[in-house]
């Protein structure tokens, strides 16, 4: 690697080429960066991949449409609720299936709650990674609380495994919805104190305002989404631009980059969208709650699911952005071909280019505000 | 708080009386007898007081002529150096858990709470932990000074506590450059640092120590401009001199008595966080970035003695500031003349005098610990800023606004030297002010508190 990393960088012989990873306390997940440094300042850094590649969709071709829903929670850990779902779309695209009402609030309910999870655990690191390790730990502990809802609801605390193809695989037990309400009540007050602790808090908004600015046509160009993608002023989130599920029934903002304490498409851009975004997802999971519909929370399914030959391309719009399943059927129970397009490959794109001129610490910043983490990228 | 039914049958209900009994003991006794030994040492192991033994218990007619002086004079000296740098380590020790013992409260978690009662044997276990642990050299490494880094740390570490004012009379020499000596000596540290990083033989080492030179050459001229404020207003650099030019109550502190040591007091204040590597200018040791930064290849004994020194420092700091900006050992109501007329004759003082020494231990104990306290809060809330930031902030606003303090309290001494009510309603005004300052942080904690209903939240499991 270094050899092609050598021949693709001009060195004069005066900087230091240095490995920032894969066993790093910033990198989020096993990722490896080829940093080439003069001083502080990097010249270039390319991202070093594919330490986390487990050939996921590999095993797709091999267990079958059912079995494969676990191992979609493998592919982005934190928050392995979309996972579920995208590929739960796409087979039951496959299989022209439709999803009772009462299922799809409740994968809604599921998908915004864990994205307020994963946003947590995005902006509790970042804050820790710039050096305040505190309001990580008050994240983790907002976190438990939902970890403990979802345990309920499903009985995992990590890998879920929830949303099925056809529907959910449980239905709400007795009292969740007030836990839920009781918990959102709580959270709503903590995000006040979270931006009055770290998300103005002047050293932060110094360490991240105006650095490693992606405009709007580059964002673009390199296929960024998600919280990225908005974070650059693009205004398109797959939940209300190209509606699956649930959502059309909701009333909720997108929140977009502005510039809030720097340029439009800075670190800090991304970093408030998720925070804004977390409020939000509060109030679609309130809004879902008080219209949930009764009925069934499966469809008829088959027993054996050998869909007609055929594709099918589902997206859902992940914490990361969007995530897209392809899933190619050859008429057997095994799927021909499964595809997973995550965000955060996309995002190790843009590393690279984004780096001349950044320093270490500010590479620092920018792998935190695109909220990479190893699995999805490796996968 | 949670039903019985959700606790398993064999957990213990509360610490044994016995372990906290034992606790209390250490928590108490270990300072004690070290802040004791410190009353009892500094003011007695000085030559006069040698002399004077030797006249009278040994008989001997002129002490100062008798061949064996040097070597009791040496071995009271080491007896000396061992107490205060036993007192340092200690101290040292105590606050890395008190510091994982705030953090863990301000992380809405426990902190330690195992070894001992509330944990307070952890620093303990940590330095046994340390010692017993391999004893690496990386192979490429530097071998003889990587070994030797470590101890141009300590050493610049613990000849500071030469000039710490502890208490009225205590104080191991009080050389007449206190504090120019405590400034230079701890330069030395720099070149450990340094030495640390390149030694390692490794890129983020490198990094950590070229980062961490750059971050305290820097900040040594604003604390050095800063500390001018003092030395002016007092007219000596000897470190008791400031202190007794200054007086016990809050308006006879000399960061309260001239506006320009207020924000001189600041400028050290952060200068010296800066120069002792805590967040938020921990980038030469940054974590997320660097792994441990200089420290990255250190482990066992070697390691420890970084942190040693590290921890020790917030100690130091806060003491230097305290003496500096703060009254020092001052008791209120109290002067120093009076406890000097306490003294009595005698070889060795009279009681009174020992009490009052005690008192100001006693208050100077109480103030670097409270300082100590804020440097604490400051490492767990803010976040790290960059090494460009950094620099900029010490160059650029730091070293500026130290000159014009300097410039504004040669002025201000001429005016009070003139007219001795400015400062007088000065103090007032600004223990006035800080008092105000102090209910309005109070009550905003309050309301901060409200806003999240104190943060009650069930969290018993489902």
């Amino acid at each position: 690697m270094e050899k092609l990393v050598l021949r693709r960088m001009a060195r004069t012989g005066e900087e230091m080429l240095l490995n920032f990873g894969p066993q790093h306390p910033a990198t989020h997940g096993v990722l490896n960066f080829l940093v080439d440094t003069d001083g502080e300042v990097m010249r270039r850094a390319v991202p070093d991949v594919g330490y986390l590649h487990r050939s996921i969709e590999k095993i797709g071709e091999l267990v079958g449409y059912p079995g494969f829903m676990p191992y979609t929670d493998r592919v982005d850990y934190v928050a392995a609720m979309f996972a579920n779902e995208g590929y739960a779309l796409a087979v039951e695209r496959l299989l022209g299936l439709e999803v009772p009402p009462r299922a799809r609030w409740l994968r809604a309910i599921s998908c915004e709650l864990c994205r307020i999870a994963s946003h947590l655990i995005s902006t509790g690191t970042m804050a820790a990674d710039l050096g305040a390790y505190t309001p990580l730990l008050h994240a983790v502990r907002e976190r438990e609380t939902l970890n403990d809802l979802i345990e309920a609801l499903c009985g995992a605390r990590l890998t879920y495994c929830y949303h099925r193809i056809g529907g959910v695989a449980f239905d709400l037990p007795s009292g969740w919805r007030d836990r839920a309400l009781a918990f959102l009540d709580h959270f709503d007050t903590l995000l006040v104190e979270w931006d009055r602790l770290i998300s103005f808090n002047h050293i932060f908004v110094k360490r991240l305002a105006g650095v490693a600015v992606i405009d709007r046509g580059r964002a673009i160009d390199y296929g960024l989404v998600g919280p990225n993608l908005r974070g650059s002023g693009v205004d398109w989130d797959i939940r209300r631009d190209a509606p699956y599920g649930a959502y059309p029934a909701f009333r909720f903002d997108v929140p977009v980059g502005r510039g809030f304490r720097g340029r439009t498409g800075d670190c800090f851009d991304r970093y408030y969208l998720r925070v804004l975004e977390m409020g939000q997802s509060s109030r679609i999971v309130r809004e879902a709650l008080e219209t949930l519909p009764d009925g069934p929370f499966m469809a008829k399914v088959p027993r054996k699911i050998k869909p007609e030959p055929g594709e099918a391309f589902s997206r859902v719009e992940s914490a990361r952005g969007e995530m897209a399943y392809y899933v190619v059927s050859d008429g057997t129970d095994k799927a021909y071909r499964v595809h997973i397009r995550t965000g955060s490959f996309m995002a190790m794109g843009i590393i690279e280019d984004l780096s001349p001129g950044l320093m270490v610490a500010d590479l620092v910043a920018l792998i935190a505000s695109l909220d990479v983490v190893a699995p999805e990228i490796d996968r | 708080m949670a039903p019985d039914a959700t606790r398993p049958p064999h957990a213990r209900r509360g610490t044994p009386r016995a372990v906290i009994a034992l606790t209390l003991a250490a928590a108490l006794g270990i300072p004690a007898s070290l802040l004791g030994a410190i009353l009892v040492a500094t003011p007695l192991l000085k030559p006069p007081t040698i002399d004077a033994a030797l006249h009278r218990w040994l008989g001997i007619a002129e002490p100062r002529s008798w061949p064996w002086r040097p070597a009791v004079q040496a071995v009271a000296l080491a007896v000396l150096a061992l107490v205060v740098l036993g007192g340092a380590g200690a101290f040292s020790g105590a606050i890395s858990w008190y510091e994982r013992r705030v953090a863990g409260r301000m992380q809405s978690r426990i902190g330690p709470n195992r070894a001992g009662f509330l944990g307070f044997f952890v620093w303990m276990a940590d330095g046994l932990k340390f010692l017993l642990k391999e004893d690496l050299v990386p192979a490429d490494a530097d071998a003889f000074l990587f070994r030797a880094a470590p101890y141009f740390v300590m050493t610049g570490f613990g000849l500071t506590f030469v000039v710490l004012p502890f208490g009225h009379s205590l104080i191991v020499a009080d050389l007449d450059v206190g504090i120019f000596y405590a400034t230079s000596v701890t330069a030395l540290v720099v070149v450990g640092i340094l030495v640390s990083g390149w030694a390692s033989n490794s890129k983020w080492a490198l990094f950590g120590g070229m980062r961490s030179a750059a971050q305290i050459i820097s900040y040594e001229i604003p604390a050095g401009v800063a500390l001018f404020v003092p030395v002016a207003m007092a007219g000596t650099l000897s470190m008791q001199g400031i202190v007794r030019a200054q007086g016990g109550y809050p308006w006879e502190w000399f960061a309260l008595r001239n506006p320009a040591a207020l924000v001189g007091f600041f400028i050290f204040f952060i200068s010296q966080l800066a120069e002792a590597n805590r967040t938020p200018f921990d980038l030469p040791e940054a974590e997320s970035e660097l792994v441990a930064g200089y420290l990255s290849e250190y482990s066992g004994f070697r390691f420890a003695l970084f942190f040693l020194a590290e921890w020790g420092s917030i100690g130091v700091l806060s003491a230097l500031s305290v003496t500096l900006f703060l009254g020092g050992w001052q008791v209120p109501g109290v002067s120093a003349d009076r406890i000097d007329a306490l003294r009595g004759g005698g070889a060795l003082p009279a009681a009174a005098w020992w009490l009052w020494n005690a008192a100001s231990l006693a208050v100077f104990a109480a103030k670097s610990l409270a300082l100590c306290n804020v440097v604490i809060w400051l490492r767990w809330t803010l976040p790290r800023i960059r090494i460009d930031q950094m620099t900029a902030l010490s160059w650029k606003y730091l070293v500026p606004a130290a000159f014009t303090c300097f410039a504004f309290t040669l002025l201000w001494q001429l005016a009070v030297q003139a007219a001795p009510v400015i400062e007088r309603g000065c103090g007032y005004g600004l223990s006035g002010l800080a008092v105000a300052l102090a209910a309005l942080f109070g009550w905003q904690v309050w309301q901060n508190l409200r806003s999240v209903r104190g943060g009650r939240v069930d969290l018993t499991n489902w």
